[in-house]
Parts: C-alpha cells; sequence; structure tokens
C-alpha cells in the first residue's frame, strides 16, 4: 500500500492550491527524471506529486513582443531544440540544456526540472545565469520574478517560498552582436556530470566588449554568477590579458570540494581554462573573430 | 488509496490498466499489461533498456510514471514488427549479428527507429551520439551502429 496521490491539473491555481495545501510532502514533477531516480532510491518519499506538463504556461516556448523568450518551465530539451528560432538566438543556452543525460532524458528533462533540483552542477544553469534570465514564480501569494541565479540555495535546495512553483524563465532581447556558449569539463564525451560548467554571454560592438555574464558551475555550493570575471572582459577586445584576468576572476571565486569527479584544486584551475575556451566560441558566435 | 484506472494506446490499440500512483510506465508494462519486451536494467535512466515512445517522443519507461500515459500514444518494441514482418532494424541486427545476450536489444531497436524517423540519414556520429544512452555490455556497438547505418541506406533506396 502507498498513501501517495498523482495530479495533473490544467491550470496553474489548481497546481498551486495543492501544492500548498500538501505542505513538504508535496513535490512538483516536470519530467521527472530527477524526482523518478530520487524516489525510487527512497531518498524522497512524496505524498502527493504534481504533474505540470498539463498547464499550457509551462509547456510553451514564446518569443516576447521587444524580442525576448520566454521558456515554460517543463519545456524539455527536445522540445527546446526543435524550436525554429531558439537555438539561433541562444546557442549557449540550448548546448547546456542539450548535454543533460542521453535522448530518451532530453525527451523529458527541463530547464526547470535542472534549476528546481539544485545540483551544483546542472549544466543547463550557468548558461541561462550567463544568459541573464529572470524566473516568475508564482505561489499563493501570487506572481513574483527574480534572476536565475537566485534560484539556487544549496545542494538539493532552491530559494522558493513554500506552495510556489516554477512557471517560467524569461530570457533578455537580444542585441546584434551577441553570443553565448557553454562548456563542461568531463572526463568524457557524453553523458556525464559536470566536473566545472562554463556558461558565457557576451556583446560586442565594433570588437569592443560591451556586456559580459559569466556563470560557473560545480565549483560551489550553488551555481556562480561571477561579475569579477565580467568586468576585465567589458571594454576590451579579447586580448590575452583581459581574458586572463577573467581566468584568474574565475578561479578565485571558486569555492569547490574534493569529490570523486575531481579534486579542488583541478576544478580550480580547469575553471580558468574552461572560461577562455567558453569565451572564444562565445566571441566567435558574437560575430568576432 | 485506490489505485488509479489509466486508458491509455499501446501500439495503435486502446488499452486500459490499474496502477498506484508511484508505478513508473515500465512497472505497467511488465506487469499488468504483460508487455515484457521493455526490460529494466538501471532504473534510473542510465541504460536505456526501457526504452519507448510517448506520443512519438523517445523516453525511457522507467523515468515516466504510469500514470502519465492517460490519453497518450505509447509505442513499445512489441509494436516494431508487423506480425511476423519484421521492421528492417529487427531484420538487419539478426542478419549482422548486431546483438549478443539480447537485454539491450529492445532499448537499441526502439531507440534507432526513433532516429531513422528524425533523420533518415545519420552519420555514424550522429547514431552513436543519439545511442549514447543505451548501454550495451556484449557488442562494444560496432556492429550495432553498422547494422543501423546499413538499415537506414536501405530504407532510403526501398523509398526511392
Amino acid at each position: 500500500m502507498t498513501d501517495i496521490r498523482y495530479l495533473a491539473p490544467r491550470t496553474l491555481d489548481e497546481a498551486i492550491s495543492a501544492f500548498a495545501a500538501a505542505g513538504s510532502a508535496a513535490r512538483i514533477m516536470a519530467g521527472g527524471t530527477d524526482l523518478l531516480v530520487q524516489m525510487r532510491s527512497g531518498a524522497v518519499r512524496p505524498g502527493l506529486i504534481v504533474d505540470i506538463k498539463k498547464i499550457a504556461e509551462m509547456t510553451a516556448i514564446e518569443e516576447t513582443a521587444d524580442g525576448g523568450f520566454r521558456v515554460g518551465a517543463a519545456v524539455s530539451g527536445a522540445e527546446l531544440a526543435e524550436h525554429p528560432r531558439f537555438g539561433k538566438v541562444w546557442p549557449g543556452v540550448l548546448e547546456a540544456v542539450n548535454l543533460i543525460g542521453s535522448k530518451q532524458v532530453q525527451g523529458r528533462a527541463s530547464a526547470g526540472g535542472n534549476l528546481c533540483n539544485a545540483s551544483p552542477a546542472g549544466d543547463s544553469v550557468p548558461a541561462m545565469v550567463a544568459a541573464g534570465a529572470v524566473v516568475t514564480v508564482h505561489g499563493p501569494d501570487g506572481r513574483r520574478e527574480m534572476p536565475v541565479e537566485k534560484v539556487p540555495a544549496g545542494p538539493g535546495r532552491a530559494n522558493l517560498r513554500s506552495g510556489e512553483i516554477l512557471v517560467s524563465f524569461t530570457l533578455p532581447p537580444r542585441p546584434p552582436g551577441s553570443g553565448d556558449a557553454y562548456l563542461r569539463m568531463i572526463p568524457r564525451t557524453e553523458m556525464d556530470i559536470a566536473v566545472v560548467g562554463c556558461g558565457v554571454s557576451l556583446t560586442l560592438v565594433g570588437g569592443v566588449c560591451t556586456a559580459a555574464r559569466v556563470g560557473l558551475g560545480a565549483v560551489a555550493p550553488t551555481v556562480l554568477l561571477v561579475e569579477e570575471a565580467a568586468k576585465p572582459l567589458i571594454g576590451s577586445k579579447f586580448d590575452d590579458a583581459a581574458v586572463s584576468a577573467a581566468a584568474t576572476a574565475c578561479s578565485a571565486a571558486c569555492r569547490p570540494i574534493d569529490d570523486k569527479r575531481g579534486t579542488s584544486a583541478y576544478r580550480t584551475k580547469i575553471v580558468g581554462v574552461l572560461l577562455k575556451r567558453t569565451v572564444a566560441i562565445a566571441v566567435r558566435r558574437a560575430g568576432g573573430n | 488509496m485506490a489505485k488509479l484506472h489509466v486508458s491509455t494506446t499501446i501500439n495503435g490499440e486502446p488499452a486500459e490498466f490499474l496502477c498506484e500512483p508511484n508505478d513508473t510506465m515500465l512497472d505497467a508494462l511488465r506487469g499488468p499489461l504483460g508487455l515484457t519486451g521493455s526490460k529494466e536494467g538501471c532504473a534510473s535512466g542510465d541504460c536505456g533498456a526501457c526504452s519507448i515512445t510517448l506520443d512519438d517522443r523517445l523516453v525511457c519507461s522507467c523515468l515516466m510514471l504510469a500514470a502519465e500515459a492517460e490519453g497518450r500514444q505509447v509505442r513499445t518494441i512489441e509494436g516494431m514488427a508487423q506480425g511476423e514482418k519484421l521492421h528492417p532494424l529487427q531484420q538487419k541486427f539478426l542478419e549482422m549479428a548486431a546483438l549478443q545476450c539480447g537485454i539491450c536489444t529492445p532499448g537499441m531497436l526502439v531507440a534507432s527507429e526513433a532516429l531513422l524517423r528524425k533523420n533518415p540519414r545519420p552519420s555514424e556520429q550522429e547514431v552513436r551520439f543519439w545511442l549514447a544512452g543505451n548501454l550495451c555490455r556484449c557488442t562494444g556497438y560496432d556492429k550495432i551502429v553498422r547494422a543501423v547505418l546499413e538499415t537506414a541506406s536501405e530504407m532510403r533506396e526501398a523509398a526511392q
């Protein structure tokens, strides 16, 4: 016998009232690729599973009036890849989302789930942080927005209030001359968890960097926005000194652990290498050299 | 707690079953539905032996709740052959000995079929990346990859 309930509401209001009423025993399910594994291992024993995939807003990809994108929290990696425009505007965000798991996992896994699962090594998160994504959350007290980097609170913990559900990501309009990229260090080519992840988003005007954001994964208890790494890039033409200063800032921002995937010293060193490579790809995509 | 009643379509035929709210689709397939072609390897989405399609989307049935099948189109390995007539992928896997113990084979076939539907002309690299979520501990993958490429080629010729 189990005393678990499954609900698949069609409206956000229904989902929130059921989720809030069930308290801490409830779990939101988007693709379920983390939740079902956690249930299977006994790490999580929810009294209520709220499947949000029947809620239209959660599964929609829309271009906003100002030229940005709104991506529902439960949109799968495969659906995002099939969107005709998203990957052209945000190739770095798309490649980060698509690095999560196999094709089978991509059929289900979502950026919303990846963010709320709050693994420090979640691949989509550093790219979303670099992109300057803002999330919309909705709870019993209504709707609010926050920058994506404010969501992770620590391994497995998100800064969401009781009864709040992550609804969507809003990515800002893209000025001409912009590019983004995500790279992760893993010891193989596929199907692994990041030892270090690095997301970079840049805008260039006449070869000069006018805006930059850097997100790092797997080097601290949460994914980091590293403003100190963006500063030396902004105003530069990506000369060696500027990029090296950004790499040094990344290493300085790291607070990694030693674990089976890599030592703290290795992560701290490799994050600078990864930053340089990621910047080079983002610059090329932005139309630089 | 009462069991959930699920109405769905499996391999083109209407199907109904009862399940617990936390049963996976793989539990339902192998239990009440008696479709044991989908295998449980890891039960954590790593091995791909339980691959099915849900509304034509390739997924691991171990990472999907059975209750989610309500009103959806599920396809399993059991729906791949047309009666006694094997799907070209199944025929080619046999001809080219693209299997040994056979546990991964249903998942390999379902995943390969999903690939060829989406991309009838995959490169070797595309086949290898697509099948990265299907583990095989016998073949070393080479015969599987070659069988998929050969099938793709023959299916393209047959379609002309």
